[in-house]
């Protein structure tokens, strides 16, 4: 099973690169009659703002950049080369056709200044995906501006702000409450909109602690943040008193999207009781991750808040679509113009591609798929299932590596190296952080059967090697374009290289 | 009794498939996997939503609802304020289509991710040689969200809670930095220009610089378009007053104008779209962030940032993720940031276009452009009745045009009818400017475009 090999191709960085004089590209013409009658810009410009010298960019050939940026892909793993597990990332299948769609000049050439009237397709695209996204998720109105779920969370914590304020309690109410299996970018956005992070713990089951959370909310308590399903991949089964015991406390409940994908069609968090509801739309719409981003972090919101929501709404009035800056209680902006539009395109060919019964479809597929993985995981007898094992997962599950590594030495995260030897991506590892040696698996609905398989033999084989031959996971990977990395050294401030000229200066 | 929508994205939601893995977890339905949650919260109702469709469906489907748009290839467009219209070398959009980046998540293993973090290390060091900075991460949302997080940055660095900017600012930047330092109890101070020239007034600087100043921002070339000469003297100002000194740059225009740290600058910010991403709208963006390389700086820093190193047997060169203590995942409520995705492959589309440029491509763009937008403002400004630029001071890209005796919204309507676009209007957002209009020129317009929109202006302005 190991004879994967990654590309290798000990390729140099840009600035190593090219030969002086060398060109990959030709700028537009500029006519003849502009030049004679404009004559010498750098004339136009003062002296002391003048660029001395020529930044210090490599020159290469169109060829070279070509070669080099295909090398590099190559040795990249991506979902298009096999399964992805990274547990509450998402990560499946991202259709040709959105992309392909998504690279039509008839909306890749569109200014956000135009004029309503020229720009009336994208317009209608965006207000009826805001539509869709308000039914799948039981919201009223939606915001598409948001460029990521943590955007996304900072935004409604600021719409609790307004809330709050607007009732004159926001002096008072200093507290958002998550638990403590949250992702950090939660208790982070809290900070970010000027609350306090108060954490509830989680029981046995590994669901919110209702005492505790009964303890933890008082008058100061602005709001609640949320997913459900959890991290641990269970459904909050007492959400309906969590949202109660959140309200009666004068809180709103904000709805963390990115476990979406597990109640697409089956349970809407709107329906829960939820006030706030952003959705990671590069998770749960297909859409590409890109290496880090972008993605798209639009939030719902109920009656009462829609007023909140950033400017502008597009809105339709009968003839025509418009932009809608007159909102009073609206925060204002999060950022500049519409929100990412390529991607939210991408999301509405994924929306219309699947309709009402292939989104129910893809939920489903991803809970029947993780679940089997469960089952199939635990029958090797090697990876532990904390919290409650009898209970169905939803769309992600998170093993335990404990005693396997007490007895091998053997962690969760050299298992993960270990993966990459195999070709398969690492699961998420080490959160969330109430599962010690916490392996995290999302399969998503994207891969068949027979790909699972091979994901569980992988593990299976890496158990065995574990107790025969643990150095043979603690030194990998090997398989991959490089091996095991020094991490340590890259952020110890005498060893750190963050930039080509750093290192040019440490070298000579 | 398994019923299924059988779809070419789902592999198992075959009905017989179904079945065998129902059968090895030992279940018989896929809805005893969702008995936990409460009946009441079940949706027992289709969701009002479309029904599946062919891929030709929703392909013409799109592309007829796209069809009603106009782009700048049906009409004359010379709109910037934030986004502009460049050329986008086809080198780049087919790099950042090759799926094993596109497709890939944020390199958290760093073995077998090493094509991403090579690229973003390539950006950061780039971005580095434009702005003369030396350290840079590999992105933020945008311009907007990064001039938040740097004056959030400056706070953290000096304990201090006011940050002044200059009254010619993007509003919509200006709205969204209030939105991330107001719940931080941080607020800004606007700085009047000169009337005449528009230039930031450093009378009225040194007035409210006082030791409560975080940090003091300015724009290079600014929202309007024109060269802010007086870095040097404002870095001097905040320096004396124990205040950071940011700059917020359109990176492109670093091809002939100075770095701002020669000038001094602690931070620099900017909109790195124009970069090789197209405008799609509005977005993505990408929001560039660099600051000098103190650790006390880094430390501080938001966002994610790919550094170099070797193998643990040091026999091999490698990238990986850097600092991720100052970051959410490790940090929670105490990290610099919440950013996790960003906008990598937007960084990854302008070190491939910066790498196509070199440094005399970017040179000859820069020229290229303001050659063009020179032009424009020359063969405006001959028309009666108009004024442009508004400001006596040199300009990069984008330029004012104040209308004498008509409002720019019928000037506009005028252009349209003759598929001109015109500038932003820009009336409300600075009324002492009277009727006025943000003109942006680049690259892209040609002589031909840009003698039509002067006739067209004139044809509108003297229309009997
Ligand atoms: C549970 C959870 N919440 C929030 C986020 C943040 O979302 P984003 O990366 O889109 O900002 C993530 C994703 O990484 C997540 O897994």
């Amino acid at each position: 099973m190991s004879d994967f090999r990654q590309a290798q191709w000990n390729e140099p960085i840009l600035f190593e690169l090219g030969h002086k004089g060398r060109r990959g590209y030709i700028v537009p013409e500029v006519e003849k009659p502009i030049k004679q009658e404009v004559g010498d810009v750098y004339t136009l410009l003062p002296e002391k703002m003048r660029r001395k010298s020529l930044p210090k960019l490599p020159e290469l050939s169109e060829v070279e950049v070509v070669r080099h940026f295909t090398r590099l892909s190559q040795m990249n793993y991506s979902v298009d080369l096999g399964l992805y597990p990274l547990g509450s990332c998402t990560m499946k299948y991202n259709p040709r056709i959105s992309d392909f769609l998504a690279s039509l000049p008839s909306s890749t050439q569109l200014h956000p200044y135009q004029d309503e009237e020229t720009v009336q397709g994208i317009l209608e695209l965006l207000h009826t995906l805001s539509k869709w996204l308000a039914e799948i998720t039981g919201t009223k109105e939606v915001s598409l501006q948001p460029a990521a779920g943590a955007h996304g969370e900072f935004l409604g914590a600021l719409i609790m702000r307004a809330f709050h304020e607007l009732n004159d309690d926001l002096d008072k109410r200093t507290e958002l409450i998550i638990p403590d299996s949250s992702h950090g970018t939660n208790p982070a956005s809290a900070t970010m909109a000027g609350f306090n992070t108060l954490v509830v713990p989680s029981d046995k089951t590994g669901c919110i602690d209702i005492d505790a959370l009964q303890a933890a909310v008082s008058n100061r308590t602005a709001g609640l943040m949320l997913t459900n399903p959890n991290t641990l991949g269970i459904f909050e089964e007492n959400i309906q008193e969590i949202a109660g015991i959140v309200h009666d406390a004068g809180g709103l409940l904000h709805y963390d999207g990115a476990n979406l994908n597990a109640i697409l069609g089956k349970v809407r968090p709107g329906d829960m009781g939820f006030d706030i509801v952003h959705i990671n739309i590069h998770k749960t719409f297909g859409t590409p991750h890109g290496g880090g981003g972008p993605g798209a972090g639009p939030i719902g919101v109920s009656e009462q808040l829609e007023k909140f929501l950033p400017v502008p709404r597009i809105v339709n009035d009968g003839k025509s679509y418009r932009l809608d800056y007159e909102r009073p209680h609206s925060v204002g902006k999060i950022r500049s113009f519409h929100g990412n539009v390529s991607v939210l395109l991408r999301a509405y060919a994924y929306i219309l591609s699947l309709g009402a019964e292939g989104l129910k479809e893809a939920a489903e597929i991803s809970v029947l798929n993780a679940n089997y993985l469960v089952k199939k995981i635990r029958d090797l007898g090697a990876y532990e299932l904390p919290y409650d094992a009898k209970r169905p997962r939803k769309h992600e599950c998170v093993f335990s590596v404990k005693s396997l590594s007490k007895e091998t030495g053997v962690r969760a995260l050299n298992i993960s190296k270990r993966l990459l030897d195999y070709g398969i991506h690492a699961p998420t590892t080490y959160f969330p952080s109430i599962v010690e040696e916490a392996l995290m698996i999302e399969p998503t609905e994207s891969f068949e059967k027979e790909e699972l398989d091979r994901f569980v033999q992988a593990l299976r084989i890496i158990a065995e090697e574990a107790k025969a031959n643990p150095e043979l996971i603690l030194n990998a990977p090997q398989n991959t374009s490089v091996a095991r990395l020094d991490e340590v050294k890259a952020s110890h401030p005498r060893t750190m290289l963050l930039s080509w000229n750093a290192y040019v200066k440490r070298n000579v | 009794m398994v019923k299924s929508y059988r779809h070419p994205y789902i592999p198992n939601s075959d009905p017989e498939m179904k079945k065998i893995m129902l059968r090895e977890i030992g279940i018989k339905k896929i809805d005893e996997l969702y008995n936990d949650v409460p009946e009441r919260f079940l949706l027992n109702r289709r969701l009002n939503l479309p029904n599946p469709v062919s891929e030709f469906k929703v392909k013409r489907h799109i592309e007829s609802l796209l069809a009603k748009n106009r782009t700048c290839r049906d009409i004359s467009i010379f709109l910037g304020a934030g986004c502009w219209p460049h050329y986008v070398p086809a080198v780049v959009e087919n790099i950042v289509q090759r799926t094993e980046l596109l497709t890939s998540y944020t390199p958290y293993q760093p073995e077998i991710s090493q094509g991403m973090l090579q690229l973003l290390f390539e950006y950061q060091s780039m971005v580095c040689e434009l702005t003369g900075m030396d350290v840079a991460n590999s992105s933020l949302y945008g311009w907007a969200s990064a001039l938040g997080e740097a004056a959030r940055m400056a706070m953290r660095l000096t304990g201090r809670q006011e940050i002044l900017v200059p009254k010619i600012i993007h509003p919509e930047r200006y709205a969204t930095l209030e939105t991330y330092i107001g719940p931080a109890n941080m607020h800004a101070r606007k700085v009047n220009y000169m009337k005449a020239t528009g230039q930031l007034s450093l009378e009225d600087l040194e007035e409210k610089a006082s030791s409560k100043t975080a940090a003091i921002y300015i724009e290079n070339p600014s929202y309007l378009g024109f060269v802010e000469t007086g870095g040097k003297e404002v870095a001097k100002i905040a320096h004396n007053n124990g205040a950071l000194f940011i700059v917020g740059v359109n990176p492109i225009s670093l091809g002939v104008l100075k770095p701002p740290r020669d000038y001094g600058a602690d931070i620099v910010i900017g909109e790195g779209q124009p970069l090789g991403n197209h405008m799609n709208f509005g977005g993505p963006l990408l929001g560039v962030f660099a600051c000098r390389g103190e650790m006390p700086m880094i430390r501080q820093m938001p966002g994610r940032i790919i550094g170099m190193t070797t193998t643990k047997s040091e026999n091999r060169r490698g990238f990986c993720m850097v600092l991720q203590t100052r970051e959410q995942h490790i940090r929670r409520q105490t990290a610099t940031s919440n950013i996790c995705t960003n906008e990598s492959l937007c960084a990854a589309a302008s070190a491939a276009y910066l790498a196509l440029l070199g440094p005399k491509g970017l040179r000859e763009l820069c020229e290229a452009i303001m050659l063009k937008s020179y032009y424009a403002m020359k063969r405006l400004s001959e028309i009666e009745g108009l004024r442009t630029p508004v400001f006596q001071t040199p300009h990069f890209q984008e330029f004012t045009v104040n209308f004498v005796n008509k409002r720019v919204r019928d000037v506009h309507e005028e252009l349209l009818n003759n598929n001109v676009h015109g500038g932003k209007n820009i009336s409300e957002e600075f009324h002492e400017l009277g009727e006025t209009a943000l003109y942006c020129v680049t690259e892209i317009h040609s002589k031909t475009e840009i003698d039509f929109l002067a006739d067209s202006l004139e044809k509108s302005l003297h229309r009997r």
